[in-house]
């Protein structure tokens, strides 16, 4: 009894909590203020011309979304481990956002490979079918989360699902790895001898990510305050058909 | 703790194994239906290209593989579907048998299974599609029964966790299709150049990477497995 009471006295002040606040406003205004740079401020690139631009979303967004998608894992580990219900919460709540960075990524790439490779999908590119089956992993999950209605069980089911889909991801890797042609650019950015990127661009890219990587964090934010506002509502639910 | 120590944990799988061999064995259904889609799919998909543009012999590997890859979803679906018929999975969680055991058991059923429906229909691929018997035939089998261990370690867990939502066996092909992936890319490329004729040492990095698969997801799923029974 005591810990039903506690239980509905935090979820009652992290109610009071606004789902969209101001971090969310600022990192929002962040990528609005990246994207007026790298449209208006950051020269062409001499051979890709405007479609270099996709750059700035594409690499952004799918680093905030394998951030989002090692959140779900690291928190489906610590679920199975504690059974603590807000590490499960966290991996729900980043998954959902890793699958709309990940669709970001896989919408922008096809655009820009149709321009540079003559080809909308390259199945032996390593990143991209890498992409595309984590993008498929995230679905998976979601779906079973959405399959589940006991919140105990889903959170086991879906933190198995995780942690088991974290081993996979290397065998896929792999997989591609030796059947592969690399298609995409080799790193320009992360050269330790040479960068090559002229420093107007580069900080353009930084600022992208930094963007991306910090509007990532304040939706998962602004979505786990949504869990906790759902469960909230259940719990209420539940007490009020008990009466 | 009593005299009478409960079985190990492999001889109490084999019981299970046992158990779900003799209803398959009286029934039949499964069985049955896994096969006549296993030769009838390949049967439909010799039409599927132009034969004076792709030879048999060129697409027997990949129509091996889809073929494969859906009698196994077929086969992995009836395993916990079969316990959920009067709340048969109950009486397995409360009789003395740990839950390892119940994993291990219901794979090694799933793998018979799977390799009596293969055990059928390869032989029906190099009839159909003129393919070398001999060498390759035996080298493919075993890639075969390499791939089908993977496969069958992943989906008797999703088959677990698929018979307890709501969506039941539609979740089981999206939970396992993904993870099948590796398998698939490895073992039709070994298989595809196995069959072609090319030697051993061309595609062992692929078996390797095969195995170590099916050695990882067999430890992985063993533990997992507890987790999803949790009552």
């Amino acid at each position: 009894m005591t810990s039903a009471t506690q239980r509905h006295d935090s979820a009652a002040t992290a109610a009071a909590k606004p789902v969209l606040d101001w971090f969310f406003a600022l990192a929002a205004l962040a990528v609005v203020g990246v994207y007026i740079r790298a449209i208006y401020f950051t020269p062409l690139e001499a051979r890709q011309g405007a479609a270099q631009k996709i750059y700035y979303i594409h690499v952004p967004s799918a680093i905030a979304s394998y951030c989002a998608v090692t959140i779900t894992a690291l928190a489906s580990i610590v679920f199975l481990w504690l059974h603590d219900e807000r590490a499960d919460r966290l991996a729900e709540a980043s998954a959902e956002v890793g699958l709309i960075f990940m669709s970001m990524v896989l919408v922008t790439g096809p655009l820009w490979a149709h321009n540079q490779w003559g080809a909308w999908w390259v199945w032996w590119d390593l990143r991209l079918t890498l992409s595309l089956f984590l993008w498929f992993l995230i679905v998976g999950y979601l779906v079973l989360r959405g399959a589940i209605e006991e919140p105990a069980m889903r959170g086991r089911y879906s933190a198995v699902l995780a942690v088991l889909a974290a081993l996979l991801i290397p065998f896929i890797h792999l997989s591609v790895y030796f059947s592969a042609a690399h298609m995409h650019p080799d790193p320009i950015v992360l050269q330790p001898s040479k960068p090559k990127l002229p420093p107007e661009m580069l900080l353009t890219f930084l600022l992208g990510i930094g963007a991306f990587t910090w509007l990532c964090l304040a939706l998962i934010r602004s979505r786990y305050r949504l869990g906790v506002l759902r469960d909230e509502v259940a719990l209420l639910e539940a007490e009020h058909a008990s009466r | 703790m009593s005299d009478h120590r409960p079985p190990g944990t492999f001889s109490s799988a084999w019981l299970l194994v046992r158990k779900d061999l003799a209803i398959e064995f009286r029934t039949r259904t499964a069985f049955l239906s896994a096969l006549v889609f296993a030769v009838l799919a390949l049967t439909i998909f010799y039409f599927t290209w132009d034969e004076s543009v792709v030879s048999p012999n060129d697409r027997a590997p990949g129509v091996l593989w889809v073929v494969l890859t859906f009698s196994a979803l077929l086969g992995l679906q009836r395993s916990f579907g079969l316990e959920e018929h009067d709340r048969g999975i109950d009486a397995l969680l409360v009789s003395p048998i740990s839950r390892e055991s119940i994993y291990l058991g219901k794979a090694i059923g799933n793998l018979i299974f799977l390799c009596a429906i293969q055990l059928v229909a390869i032989p029906s691929l190099v009839l159909f599609y003129n393919m070398p018997v001999g060498r390759p035939l035996f080298l493919v089998s075993g890639i075969v029964f390499l791939a089908m261990v993977g496969i069958v370690a992943v989906g008797t867990l999703f088959s677990a966790m698929a018979v307890n939502t709501r969506l039941a066996e539609l979740l089981l092909p999206m939970l396992s299709l993904p993870f099948f992936v590796p398998i698939l890319m490895n073992a039709s490329q070994a298989a595809a150049r196995v069959f072609a004729g090319r030697p051993v040492a061309e595609v062992g990095h692929l078996l390797k990477l095969l195995v170590a698969f099916d050695l990882v997801f067999i430890f992985a799923c063993t533990l997992a497995f507890s987790f999803t029974l949790e009552e």
